[in-house]
């Protein structure tokens, strides 16, 4: 399905390449979340597409859209915006979900809470 | 000619993204445990809010954002709650 807007050449280049290189730091950080062996490993994997990947794409629909109706289309923005904010409160709180998880279970691979007793 | 350059880099930005949602899946589907599964899904609403956005870009058309929006606005509750949902579950067990 070959189907694209009719943009300049100079937003087609800056669109292609930002889309390209967002769309493979995305897969990156997915492919680290099959790839990597634990948990706590695991959920560093999916902030790569969730910073980059958001940023370039994000980028990339900002300035197809600015070429196309000839003014500044930044609402784009709010998606970057509440992504970069939420993003570390979601992670932050599964982390924690989990090691109370493996606290709880007494794994002995989880550093306890108060390591002197 | 940059059109079609375009949409050659469009269709294979979509194909890149669609192998991420596989991966996110496959971490939804066969996570050990819970956490992982919650994980997954977080990774899963971002890549396809990804998807959107080229869709948008594709067709031109403004619908695709606000639908990302609210996938974004909405991806992010649904993550949280679970994860409270795991803290508090294990309390009451």
């Amino acid at each position: 399905m070959i189907q694209a807007p009719d943009l300049p050449a100079w937003a087609a280049l800056i669109v292609a390449i930002l889309l390209l290189s967002g769309s493979t730091m995305t897969l990156v950080g997915s492919l680290g979340l099959i790839r990597l062996k634990t948990f706590y490993e695991r959920v560093h994997a999916p902030t790569l597409g969730a910073t980059v990947g958001v940023g370039s794409i994000v980028l990339a629909s900002m300035v197809c859209f600015t070429a196309l109706e000839s003014r500044f289309v930044l609402h784009e923005i709010l998606i970057l915006a509440f992504l970069t904010l939420t993003t570390p409160v979601t992670l932050i709180s599964l982390a924690r979900a989990a090691l109370y998880r493996d606290r709880t279970a007494r794994d002995d691979e989880v550093p306890r809470e108060h390591p002197m007793d | 000619m940059t059109a079609i350059l375009l949409g050659i880099a469009i269709t294979v930005a979509q194909i890149t993204l669609g192998l991420a949602l596989a991966c996110a899946a496959f971490r939804f589907v066969r996570g050990p445990r819970a956490q992982d599964r919650i994980l997954g899904l977080d990774a899963f609403y971002v890549n396809a809010m990804l998807l959107l956005l080229t869709f948008g870009i594709q067709t031109s058309r403004t619908v695709y954002f606000e639908a990302a929006l609210v996938i974004s606005l909405l991806g992010f509750v649904g993550t949280v709650a679970l994860a409270k949902f795991l803290m508090r579950g294990e309390v009451i067990e």
